[in-house]
């Protein structure tokens, strides 16, 4: 038995996923290196693996209860800004080579434990998925852990890029962390991962890696709403280029 | 290009698990018929060998084969079950199911013990901790990329014959 809020967690999943691959396909054609737009577009397709493994559980939920959202793509093409439930840092501007790799850090440091504790989920088709994202995300984490130390590391300018996008980024690292209502039912029945006990294993990364990267991690009032819809002037842009395909030509299939 | 000798490697518990089960199978004619459906990104493995293909079985006149995805998003996956597709409809089975199995999650203890020596005759390094360079046989290679042409490979380069390889990455 599965209740409603099992579908939206799922798709919140796959919000989380999309808009993060879909932020890092954009550098397609404009990374620095050939091997690293290679690693860019290899982390776009996991993540955009797992949007898709989500979305097409939570449609067959959907399906199941009547409720909208039948297919994967109504989900990912059809759905407006407003009913995306992404956190905001997935949405922001891939901005330059250090602030997508220092995101990149972040949430992989995250996504680790995160999907360690969400493939012991009680729903079996969440775990599944989790177990897959989890050997996927530890493998992201060592290149952009790496990633950190040689720009945290590297030269003055490599230092005060990687720094700056720290500091932009710090705002909206406390979203992941937050549990509405919906979570916190989910949590109850040991569907949601709990994010409180994410934060001790995500602290532990982020002091280890930025310490010796000689960089400053500093926490401040957090920037939130992504949960319930309410977004950064940002993603709306980023949904009319994704979508822009199936809004002209609903239903459109290769 | 011949490599320098190697030891027999040994199958993995993950393997024998998967080798057992196949070998109970009351469809050895199915998996037989599947041998010849290989990854079109890699064509020296078949998707038994690969780990990919978990089980196919006969259920009346319906045959069900239960596939895992190597990486969430590996394109070639859709390319994987078209393939196993037209083997069976190639053979005569008209009702056709494939499944896609996400537990216990793929990795590379899943490959068959043949396939390591397949790849390295391939020009890739298999998915061992201990890389070698597949053409010369040095070890201790450079690490160019953490990813490489395909989801499951990173790049290398040796550091004794410098020549660039792709490594099937331990997953």
């Amino acid at each position: 038995m599965t209740s409603p809020a099992t579908a939206r967690y799922a798709e919140r999943l796959g919000d989380d996923a999309l808009v993060l691959a879909q932020r890092l396909i954009e550098w397609t054609s404009n990374a620095p290196l050939i091997e690293e737009e290679l690693a860019l577009a290899n982390t776009a397709l996991d993540y955009l693996g797992r949007a898709r493994l989500c979305y097409q559980y939570a449609a067959r939920l959907n399906r199941a209860a009547g409720r909208p959202g039948h297919t994967e793509d109504e989900l990912a093409y059809r759905r407006d800004a407003t009913e995306f439930g992404n956190a905001l840092i997935c949405e922001l501007p891939r901005g330059d080579f250090a602030f997508t790799m220092a995101r990149q850090f972040l949430i992989d440091a995250f996504s680790v434990p995160f999907l360690d504790a969400l493939s012991r989920s009680s729903d079996g088709e969440l775990a599944g998925i989790a177990g897959k994202a989890l050997k996927e995300s530890r493998y992201h984490v060592r290149r952009s852990a790496d990633w950190m130390l040689r720009l945290g590391d590297g030269t003055q300018e490599s230092h005060a890029r990687a720094q700056r996008a720290l500091d932009a980024l710090a705002p909206y690292v406390g979203e992941l962390f937050e549990m509405d209502a919906l979570e916190r039912e989910l949590v109850a029945s040991g569907v949601a991962v709990d994010r409180d006990d994410v934060r001790p294993p995500f602290a532990a990364t982020v002091e280890a890696v930025l310490g010796e990267a000689t960089l400053v991690w500093t926490t401040g009032p957090a920037r939130s709403g992504g949960r319930r819809g309410a977004h950064t002037a940002h993603l709306a842009p980023l949904l009319a280029e994704l979508q822009s395909i199936q809004r002209a030509h609903a239903g459109l299939t290769w | 290009m011949s490599g320098p000798a190697r030891s027999i490697p040994l199958a993995t518990a993950a393997y024998l698990e998967r080798a057992k089960a196949r070998a109970a199978s009351p469809d050895a004619d199915l998996f037989a018929l599947l041998d010849a459906v290989v990854d079109p990104e890699v064509p020296v493995l078949s998707l038994w060998e690969l780990g990919v293909l978990c089980d196919v079985r006969r259920i009346g006149r319906r045959v069900r084969v239960s596939i895992t995805p190597t990486y969430s998003g590996c394109p070639a996956f859709e390319a994987m079950q078209e393939a196993i597709g037209a083997a069976l409809a190639a053979a005569g089975e008209t009702e056709v199911e494939i499944e896609t199995r996400l537990r216990p999650a793929w990795g590379t203890d899943l490959l068959a013990p043949a396939a390591l020596e397949k790849l390295r005759a391939h020009g890739i390094a298999p998915p061992t901790d201990d890389v070698c360079c597949p053409r010369c046989g040095a070890s201790a290679p450079r690490v160019v990329a953490a990813h490489g042409a395909t989801a499951c490979q990173a790049l290398l380069r040796c550091a004794s014959c410098g020549e660039p390889f792709a490594h099937f990455k331990p997953f």
